[in-house]
This record gives structure tokens, sequence and C-alpha cells, in this order.
């Protein structure tokens, strides 16, 4: 009986040394180690970051430690640690443009300045089993140098569109008020986009991802083109008022993606290009891609479209992408609910015995 | 029960003080203004959403080193996620805990108000999953904040009248939604209808926090609360043939237990204070014993085992 009437205490913590042993699995095998999983888990660090809303690449790997890789439980760790810290300050807003490139391309360019750079990617992988790598037998990994580094100039897609006065154009809100935080305040609609990139980037990948799928397929209007995909490392910086000038704190891996749609115009706009934004810490490609769909998407509103489909609805996306509350509510059902059960069984058996007396008069009224 | 010592790593009630002043005014807003749901900046909780976060923050905002917590679900203190709350509450603040109903200065509880009736300055915090009673009828949160804005609850009432059309009854048996000084249809929480009426009037304060969807709201002491009902269909509580089987009350919220596979059962309190406390004053149920030998109780307990 898991809600004795007394005796929870102890079988809570019994839960909390078998949830211990379990983790640990076969004590025979080695321990995995934090560093281990940082090195070579980089993606699910990267994910679990995201969701987590924290750069911490250490506690990342520790979150998947502590949680048997599960991403989502180990989100809730980052979140629940993040929200204790203090705060000193805001950074200088990071440059992408500036982003040290590891990978960088565009769909809409054949070549473009800067040139396309593949970088590490799974794309062109063929998805075979690398059985070596179940015998530990990997050989050391060697990628060999390009004979040529990378032009210095990187211009963002957008920027070379938004010169001809073909992209839609992106200002700042007048006086470039310090954007709004989620985890300090809490969200009201019709929220801003600064609410809603915030939103996104904490966003589950896989609700994002199915949503900017249903977009691609069909429930939704927008036909998108990758305008540039980049990941690298960005320099972020903060200007301490003791010192009024920049400091640079280090640097962190983001993914940006710039979706370039198609717009029709209307009566006051000329027809243009509409973008889509996404950025994710670490290396996220489907998390960055998804999330400026999902943007372009959501400005139906701003766009006089017709909101028609889940992923054009704001109050949808935004309050139901985020996986730690969902999970929360969902597994919450675990939770004894035996006081509502006991009325609802009431009023059931109340009903179903009126029913059966009206029926029985009925009867003897017919006979 | 261990009394844990308060967590040096943490700040006293958790929640550092700036985020608890914050939590404060938006108490204070929901105070002045009964029923009406005020947003406010819900922070990251180390207990998951959905599990009383919401509740867990507003005593956090009010605890006190001389406060005296107890902790309920389903009515009962023993319950998992009380136990989880309460061994929380102890780690953070080391504040003392009861379990006894008029020793608390503040009750956090999730779907039952205790049967004991509240004093003045005593403060029932409550867990609320869903703090808009109008959510079920409209989704978007801007169509329901205009919906109270403009008093305009006529959808409510049809909803409940087409219960009435289609079973005779408002099959509505928890969560049921109620005026509060005749202004803002609020949701009481899923406290089973039966606790609605101990809304109304009541001498202490009632806080309600809901931590994923960052609103709190408030019944200030002596408030009007009202169940929506009709003239003609006027709002009952439920009601059971037997007595508790164990302190055989017959004014108290009773939970089904099933005591065999073959379809045996016994009804016992929900409210397990309550009922201790009558067993320790001689009222003895007629299934006691059989509940003694299932384990269900402690043999020959006391009022409590926590004071």
């Amino acid at each position: 009986m898991y809600v004795a009437v007394k005796g929870g205490e102890a079988a809570i913590l019994a839960t909390h040394d078998l949830v211990a042993e379990e983790r640990r699995g076969d004590v025979s095998v080695p321990e995995i180690s934090v560093e281990q999983i940082r090195e070579q888990m980089q993606l699910s660090v990267a994910r679990v970051m995201n969701e987590g809303s924290l750069y911490d690449e250490d506690l990342g790997a520790l979150a998947l430690k502590q949680t048997q890789g599960d991403l989502i439980e180990a989100a809730f760790l980052m979140r629940a640690y993040r929200t204790t810290l203090p705060r000193f300050g805001s950074s200088v807003p990071v440059d992408t443009a500036t982003m040290a490139i590891r990978r960088r391309i565009s769909a809409t360019y054949k070549d473009l300045p800067g040139g396309q750079v593949l970088g590490p990617t799974y794309d062109y992988t063929h998805r075979l089993f690398d059985f070596t790598l179940m015998a530990n037998g990997e050989h050391a990994p060697a990628a060999t140098a390009a004979d040529h580094s990378l032009d210095a100039a990187m211009p963002r897609v957008p920027d070379i569109l938004g010169d001809e006065g073909l992209m839609e154009a992106e200002v700042p809100p007048q006086h470039d008020p310090r954007p709004f935080d989620l985890t300090r305040d809490p969200v009201e609609f019709p929220a801003g986009r600064d609410v809603r990139l915030q939103t996104l980037s904490r966003g589950d990948e896989g609700f994002l991802l199915g949503l900017a799928y249903s977009v691609q397929r069909g429930f939704g209007g927008n036909h998108p083109f990758a305008g540039e995909i980049r990941m690298g490392e960005v320099a972020v910086s903060f200007v301490p008022e003791e010192l009024g000038f920049e400091i640079d704190l280090g640097e962190i891996t983001l993914t940006e993606c710039q979706m370039v749609n198609q717009f029709k115009g209307s009566i006051e706009q000329p027809p243009q290009f509409t973008r889509g934004y996404g950025l994710a810490f670490g290396h996220a490609e489907r998390k960055a891609m998804s999330m400026a769909i999902i943007d372009r998407s959501l400005k139906a509103r701003e766009f006089g479209e017709a909101a028609e489909y889940p992923a054009q609805q704001e109050e949808f996306v935004l309050y139901h992408c985020d996986n730690v509350e969902a999970s929360g509510f969902v597994e919450h059902l675990k939770l004894p609910h035996y006081v509502d059960f006991q009325g609802e069984l009431e009023l059931l058996r109340k009903i179903r015995r009126e029913q059966k007396e009206r029926l029985a008069e009925r009867k003897e009224a017919a006979e | 029960m261990t009394m844990l010592q308060h967590d040096p790593d943490y700040n006293f009630g958790y929640l550092d003080e700036q985020t608890k002043r914050m939590i404060r005014r938006a108490l204070l807003k929901a105070v002045a203004i009964p029923g009406y749901q005020v947003p406010f900046g819900s922070r990251e909780m180390p207990l998951a959403r959905g599990w009383g976060t919401g509740g867990i923050q507003i005593t956090a905002a009010l605890i006190g080193p001389e406060d005296r917590l107890k902790v309920i679900d389903q009515g009962a203190d023993d319950t998992t996620n009380a136990v989880s709350i309460r061994r929380f509450f102890a780690r953070v603040s080391g504040v003392a805990t009861t379990e006894e109903t008029s020793e608390a200065s503040i009750i956090q509880t999730r779907h039952r108000i205790p049967e004991k009736p509240l004093d003045e300055g005593q403060i029932l915090v409550y867990q609320v999953p869903q703090p808009e009673p109008l959510r079920k009828l409209e989704p978007s949160e801007v169509e329901t904040r205009k919906m109270h804005a403009w008093a305009e609850y006529g959808a409510m009432h049809v909803r409940l009248y087409e219960d009435i059309a289609r079973f005779g009854h408002v099959a509505t048996t928890y969560s049921y939604p109620v005026m509060v000084n005749d202004r803002y249809v609020m949701s009481p929480t899923p406290i089973p209808k039966f606790d609605n009426p101990k809304m109304d009037d009541m001498p202490a304060l009632q806080l309600f926090g809901a931590g994923r969807e960052k609103r709190i709201y408030a019944i200030p002491p002596y408030t009007k609360v009202k169940s929506l009902d009709f003239e003609d269909h006027p709002f009952t509580i439920q009601s059971w043939t037997e007595p508790c089987a164990l302190c055989a009350a017959t004014d108290s919220y009773l939970d089904e237990v099933i005591t065999d596979d073959h379809g045996g059962r016994m009804f016992v309190c929900s409210d397990s204070s309550y009922c201790e406390d009558r067993r320790a004053k001689g009222h003895i149920g007629k299934e006691l014993a059989v509940a003694e030998a299932l384990d269900y109780v402690d043999r020959g307990e006391g009022a409590s085992h926590d004071a």
C-alpha cells in the first residue's frame, strides 16, 4: 500500500537508497566520470544546458550522471540549481557575427562571403553502426587541418538580404529596454518576442521539432529556407559598474539559425522575406532550426495571418513547450487523488441509483 | 518523526529574501482583491511543478522560526508528498512541524480543508494545480482574464445547468467553483465540494499558490464565499450512509479503503489528525479492530506522534 496510514517517511527514504543503487548499475563495470560525460556526451550535455537554461558543461554532465541520463530530469536539476544563483548583472549582448566559426552553412546561396564550412556534422554520415566503438577500439581521431584558414569576416545571411531591403527589418523596440526575464517574472499574453525566444530556447527539443514539422507539412503556412546555420564560439563580456569597461568572462558555444520565409506583403508593406530566429547553447542544430521555424510561425499576429494552426498560437506553444513544467504536471497524476476520486465514486453511484429507480418507475407505470 | 536541523547551505525558508518580498507583495495584493488571480514571478523549485511548488513558495515566504507547520495531502499528514514537503521545510527552515490542526500556525494543504474549524491567526495555504476556474470553458488566458474583468460568468452557469439537465445533478464533485466576496469566480482547488462551505466566513486567512501557472490568490478572514448554484437546485455536499469505521464520526469526509479483493471496503476519515484525535477521546468505530489487524493504523495509537 503506497499510502499506508502510517509509515510513509521510511518508505520515501528507502526510495532514495534504491534509486542510488539503480543509478550505479553493475558495480563490476567502472563508474562513469563527469569528465567522460562532458567530453563524450556533448550533445546530451548541450540539450540539458538548453532546457535547463544554464551554460555549465560540468554541471550538465553531473546532472546527466545523477539522473541516469534522463534528459528532462537533468534539465530540472539544472533549473532548480540555477534559480538559487545570485545575479550580479547581465552580459553585453553576444555578437554572433564575430563567432569563431566551426560550422556555417547556407541553403539559400551556393556560395557566399566566407564560404560554406561543413564542420563536424552527422549530416553526411551513413547511419551504420561502428562496431569498433563497441569494442572500445577507437583510433585516436585525427582531422587534418585545412591548408588555409577561414575568412575573418563571415557576414550573416539575413544581413546580406537586408542590404537590398528584401528582408524584414529587425529593429530593437523603442529605447531598447532590458529584455524580459521569464525566470523572474510571470509571462503575460500577448507575449513579446523576447518572451517568445526565451521560452523557445528552454523549450523541449522534441516538442519544438514536432511543431516545426507540423508547420512544414501543412499545419502552418510558412515555407522556410535555411538562410544560415552557424556554430562556434563567441565571447561573453560584462561591464562591471565599478570599472565601466568591458571584460571578457570567457566563451560559450552557440548554434544560431536564421530561417528565411516568404511573405506576400500587405497593404502597408511591400512583399519581402521574413525571418525566424533560433539560438541554442552548444551544438544543437535541430533545436535551433525548430526554434527558428516556430519563431516565424508565431509572428502570425504581427503579419495579420490567420492563426489557425497550433504552431501559430502563442499560448499553445509557449505554455506547453516547457518540458520541466509539463513533466511535473503530467507526473503529478502519480500523487494520491483518492479524496477527489471518492467524490466521483459517490456521484456516479448516486446517478446510477437514481437512473435505476427512474427506469423501475417507468416500467411499473407501463405495466 | 525525525526532526531535521536547518541546513546552513540554504537561506532560511529556501528562497532568498528578495524573492520572499516579491511573493509577499503578490500576497498583499491578493488579500486586497479577494479571489483575484495575481501573477507572480514563480521560481523554479527543487520539487516538481504540479507537486505543490505554489503552496511551497507561499509557505516559504511566510514562515518564521516561531511557526509550527502542518502539511497535509488528501487530509492526511503521512501521504507521500506531504511527508516530502514537510521534510523539505524541516531541512530549509528547521521549524517545528505538527500533525495537530489546532497547534499549527501554517497549514499547507492539497485537496482538503481540515475538519476541525480553523481559528483567527492560522493560515491555510492551498496548493493549486489550475487556478483558472474558467479554463475548461475557455483555453485562452487572454480571454479568461477578460471574462473575470467584466465578471462575465454566464458560461459557467450554463455549464452547471447543462449538468443538471443531463444528470440531474451538477456533475462537479471537486474544484467546485465559488463566488468570492460577490465579485470573482474562483477555483477552490481540487478540494471536494464537501469542504466548500468551510471557506465561507472562515476566521483563518486562506492563501492559494499556483507555481506552474504563476498565480497567487487569497480569501481574507471572514469573507463571503458562495458555491455557485441555482435557487431550484441549491448546492449540496457529499454524504455517506455510514460513519467512519475507525472513529465513528458522521460529520467528516470519508475515504473508501479496499480491504480485500471480494468487494470488502471500509469508509474512514480522510482527515487523519481528526480521526486520531477522536479515537484518543474514546470514540471507537466498528471496524477499528479490523483496521488494526490489517496494520492500517497503529495499535492503541495516541492523538499525536509529532507534537
